[in-house]
């Protein structure tokens, strides 16, 4: 865990999920620090999707999920989400047969929805308002999912490959978004793009085979490619 | 073969339709159960239709319970088998068995193009295209362009052509027989195949068909065979329905009667050989005891409110099928083997939205 | 020409209900996955209701116009609130398992029929409506009886109902977006579940006026009628795209039309067989439908 000392937002403990007889997640255990970014990484089909979504509850889950002192395993993804939990999902899911207000309107949980924090940092999206979601490019997909998620006060986002197929300068917006998001609430950020990852993230947990194989400072991890090369199989950045 | 096998395998089956093949023996009277004598042809008749049903809803296991297709036009095939032989042999004045051989090769390859066809698409538009195929069966049947099936009034067989050994009411125990003997040869062929190489595969799609096609295998191929042999066994079950009922109507052509065997199947316990062929046996006696309680005086004594239900039959079995369904899902058999059947589970991937992926959000559902 | 143009009208009438059996379905079908049989159901709530309220309650009401209302009236009510019951009691508590859903809605219908046939008996029971809907009207030499304009006029104002809803309501947009991907509508903390009861019980209520209009178009209510409907409907659905009202509202003229075309200038029957031709070779090229709806899940 990381060297400093800083309150546990959520943890997971010994958590297995089961998909159409694989057995993905084989005893996940790590924590959540509250406040910045945690990167949740590891080689393709490790399970770091059905992670966030085991934290959901869109998978069934058996073991525990905890944030703060809440029993998340067991209930319902509506009821956990209105826990303050955000979501951007690995391949947007944004509502193609409705416009980008709409999209946004739909998202809307708290009383007071933080449209100007969104508008300034997507002005595009106030713009194409009233545009269909389904002629959107990927990068404003991309914003579209981001800012759902930017409206609402959350105690925690879960993030899932935000830079996928993204061209470099979009990246880097999108990484300037969630520096954004981070200043305001705990991230779990999935990422393959390891250059974002040593940007934001303070910590990291590794993922290999559905279980935890590594966790500690994201630094200290980025900054041993040895390390890197044997858990990712990749160069670094 | 194990000495528990053999026992299970042929010595329970051939128990149980030898004692059956008794019945026509027996001169004894149930009053519970049947209002005349155990050998007396109207009894016989009636367990002639318990058997037949049994093995019709035995088809439609077999691409239904096994192999995870739901289709809504397998009366098509019944179909097929009540009219086309009679149609042969009275309209067309051929022999028995030129007419029986013409159908069974009609069956053959109708199925293999309509199924051919319907199994382009899967889960609610593989159930849809059947549907649409057994309607257009059904107007043929009803608007009969050629004067072949007269329609409404339903088509009698000619007599004089049928073997004379099923003719009759003499011969009823000759029927029971019959029926008995074609119950117990699609029991042994359904049992042969589904348990052969290619029946494991039928049962793998209905577990997962996404893993089947991964592992090399062309799903499609292996879904056309069970559909083909499902819907060929059904028309030999219509002849011996033609020949049971000494004619043809257009009763067999209606969604309701696809709809009948998929209760039949449920009830009785889906991917279940001994189930659907229960739920079969089990369906039919009630359907004719039903009406008979309905207008006994018991019943006749009761409050309008009470009456009225348990006066139609199809009431109180739709109720039943509801609660089986809610309440005990692997049907009768279910009730021996515990647990929903996983042979379900495939129909559910196939007919929920969005595939396996965008599944139901609540937890309990793995997606 | 004219008999052209009786044809279209006549044609464009039936489209009605099939559009209003339709869009039920279809929504219900797209948000939740499940395959209504007991929709035929509904339908007969809704035409037995009525005919039961214009003998039973309404009969004192002197004006034939506002009887047939009154009494249809009570049968779009019946129509929402067994919907609404069904939802609540026989498929909520089998939301995950949606093969039993299906079957239960199949035994639903079974036991359904058999308890109206059982209650009012298996024969058609003439239904009472306004005498001016009997009679027709002289257009392009062509004699249309009036009826045809009302199912028109109704289903269209259905259409447009139904899309102001959708459009312009909360609960709208969570039916819309809970038909294309319903996972992620509750991964933005909605309970889409509540929007269940209210579709079926949309559903209902179309249903149940498709069975209002049925008794007057057909002059009379028999309790096969709303399963007779109800195929055709499915075929509609399908061909139209499940989750779409628009493509249900065309694919439900173009049905109706073609059965009627071919039915008088081809032959007798041949209209029926041709709808289902027509479904197979739509679902064999577009296995998802004309209007493509992403059904409840990614493309």
């Amino acid at each position: 865990m990381s060297a400093v000392a800083s309150r546990t937002l959520m943890s997971l403990a010994d958590v297995h999920v089961y998909l159409g007889g694989s057995h993905v997640l084989q005893g996940v255990t790590f924590d959540v620090p509250e406040g910045g970014v945690t990167a949740l990484l590891g080689r393709n089909g490790v399970g770091k999707t059905t992670t966030l979504r085991a934290i959901l509850g869109l998978v069934e889950v058996r073991g525990s999920v905890k944030l703060g002192d809440d029993e998340l395993a067991g209930m319902p993804t509506h009821r956990i989400v209105k826990r303050r939990v955000g979501y951007v999902p690995e391949d947007r899911d944004v509502f193609t047969g409705l416009s980008v207000a709409e999209n946004l309107r739909l998202a809307e949980r708290d009383a007071e929805p933080r449209y100007d924090l969104v508008y300034e940092l997507f002005p595009e999206l106030e713009a194409r308002a009233d545009q269909r979601a389904g002629t959107l490019s990927g990068g404003q997909l991309q914003m579209v999912a981001i800012a759902r998620a930017l409206l609402n006060d959350n105690r925690v986002l879960l993030v899932d490959e935000p830079t996928k197929g993204l061209a470099p300068a979009l990246v880097a917006d999108v990484a300037h978004a969630l520096e954004r998001l981070a200043e305001l609430t705990t991230v779990l950020l999935v990422e393959q793009n390891l250059g974002v990852v040593r940007r934001l993230a303070k910590d990291a947990v590794v993922l290999d085979q559905g279980r935890v194989v590594h966790a500690g400072d994201a630094k200290e991890l980025l900054d041993r490619p040895e390390l890197v090369k044997k858990l990712l199989s990749v160069g670094v950045a | 073969m194990t000495r528990r096998r053999l026992v299970a395998d042929w010595i329970w089956p051939l128990a149980v339709f030898g004692a059956l093949a008794l019945v026509p023996a027996l001169h004894i009277s149930i009053p519970k159960l049947f209002d005349q004598p155990v050998s007396s042809p109207g009894t016989l008749a009636l367990l002639s239709s318990c058997l037949v049903f049994g093995a019709l809803a035995l088809t439609y296991d077999v691409q239904f319970g096994y192999t995870g297709l739901l289709s809504f036009g397998h009366a098509l095939y019944v179909a097929i088998g009540v009219y086309l032989a009679n149609i042969a042999i009275t309209d067309w004045h051929w022999s028995f068995w030129q007419g029986v051989l013409f159908t069974m090769a009609a069956a053959l390859v109708v199925a293999n193009v309509l199924g051919f066809v319907s199994l382009r698409v899967s889960g609610i538009a593989f159930a849809m295209v059947t549907l649409a195929f057994a309607q257009a069966g059904a107007v043929l049947a009803l608007k009969d362009p050629h004067h072949w099936t007269h329609g409404e009034e339903g088509l009698g067989a000619d007599y004089t052509k049928l073997p004379q050994a099923f003719v009759g009411i003499v011969n009823t125990k000759n029927l029971y027989w019959l029926t008995l003997a074609f119950l117990a040869f699609v029991f042994f062929v359904v049992r042969w195949t589904v348990e052969s190489s290619p029946g494991r595969v039928w049962q793998a799609i209905r577990e997962n068909e996404q893993r089947v096609e991964v592992l090399g295998m062309r799903s499609r191929t292996y879904k056309l065979q069970a559909f083909v042999l499902s819907s060929t066994l059904a028309a030999a079950g219509g002849i011996v329905y033609m020949l049971l009922y000494n004619g043809s109507t257009l009763a067999v052509t209606q969604p309701n009667f696809t709809l009948t065997l998929l209760l039949m199947v449920v009830i009785g316990g889906a991917g279940s050989r001994w189930g659907a062929v229960l739920g079969g046996i089990l369906y039919t006696y009630l359907n004719d005891r039903l009406i008979a309680i309905g207008s006994s005086s018991t019943v006749e004594g009761l409050p309008h409110v009470l009456r009225t239900p348990l006066e139609q039959p199809l009431f109180l079995l739709g109720v039943t099928f509801i609660l089986i369904v809610v309440f005990l899902p692997g049907g009768l058999a279910g009730l021996v083997s515990r647990g929903r059947p996983t042979g379900l589970r495939r129909l559910e991937e196939a007919i929920r939205p969005g595939g396996s992926e965008g599944g139901a959000p609540e937890p309990q559902e793995t997606a | 020409m004219s008999t052209f143009l009786l044809l279209t009208i006549t044609g464009l009438g039936l489209g009605a209900m099939y559009f209003l059996i339709a869009s039920g379905l279809s929504l219900i079908y797209g948000l939740m996955g499940v395959l209504n049989f007991a929709h035929g159901a509904f339908i007969t709530v809704g035409s037995y209701g009525t005919w039961w309220a214009s003998v039973h309650i309404f009969d004192g009401i002197d004006s034939a116009l506002w009887r047939f209302l009154a009494s249809a009236a009570f049968g779009l009510v019946m129509g929402a609130v067994v919907a609404a019951l069904v939802e609540l009691v026989l498929i909520r508590p089998l939301y995950s398992r949606h093969i039993e859903q299906v079957l239960v809605t199949v035994g639903l219908q079974l036991a359904f029929i058999a308890l109206i046939t059982g209650i009012f008996g298996p024969d058609p029971k003439a239904f009472e409506v306004p005498p001016w809907l009997h009679e027709t009207t002289d257009v392009g030499g062509a004699s249309i009886p009036n009826d045809r304009w009302i199912e028109i006029l109704v289903a269209a104002a259905v259409l447009v109902l139904l899309q102001l809803f959708l459009r312009r309501t909360r609960y709208g947009l969570i039916i819309r977006a809970g038909v294309e991907n319903r996972a992620m509508v509750q991964a933005l903390g909605i309970d889409v579940r509540k929007a269940f009861t209210l579709v079926f019980a949309i559903g209902g209520i179309a249903a149940a006026i498709a069975g209002v209009l049925s008794g007057v178009y057909f002059n009379v209510v028999g309790p096969e009628q709303g399963t007779s409907l109800l195929i055709f409907a499915f075929i509609v659905v399908v061909i139209g795209g499940l989750g779409s009202i628009g493509g249900s509202a065309v694919a439900a003229v173009v049905v109706a039309l073609v059965q009627q075309y071919t039915n008088y200038y081809g032959s007798a029957g041949i209209g029926d067989m041709v709808v289902v031709l027509l479904l197979g070779i739509v679902l064999l090229a577009r296995p998802r439908g004309f209007a493509g709806a992403v059904v409840g899940g990614r493309a």
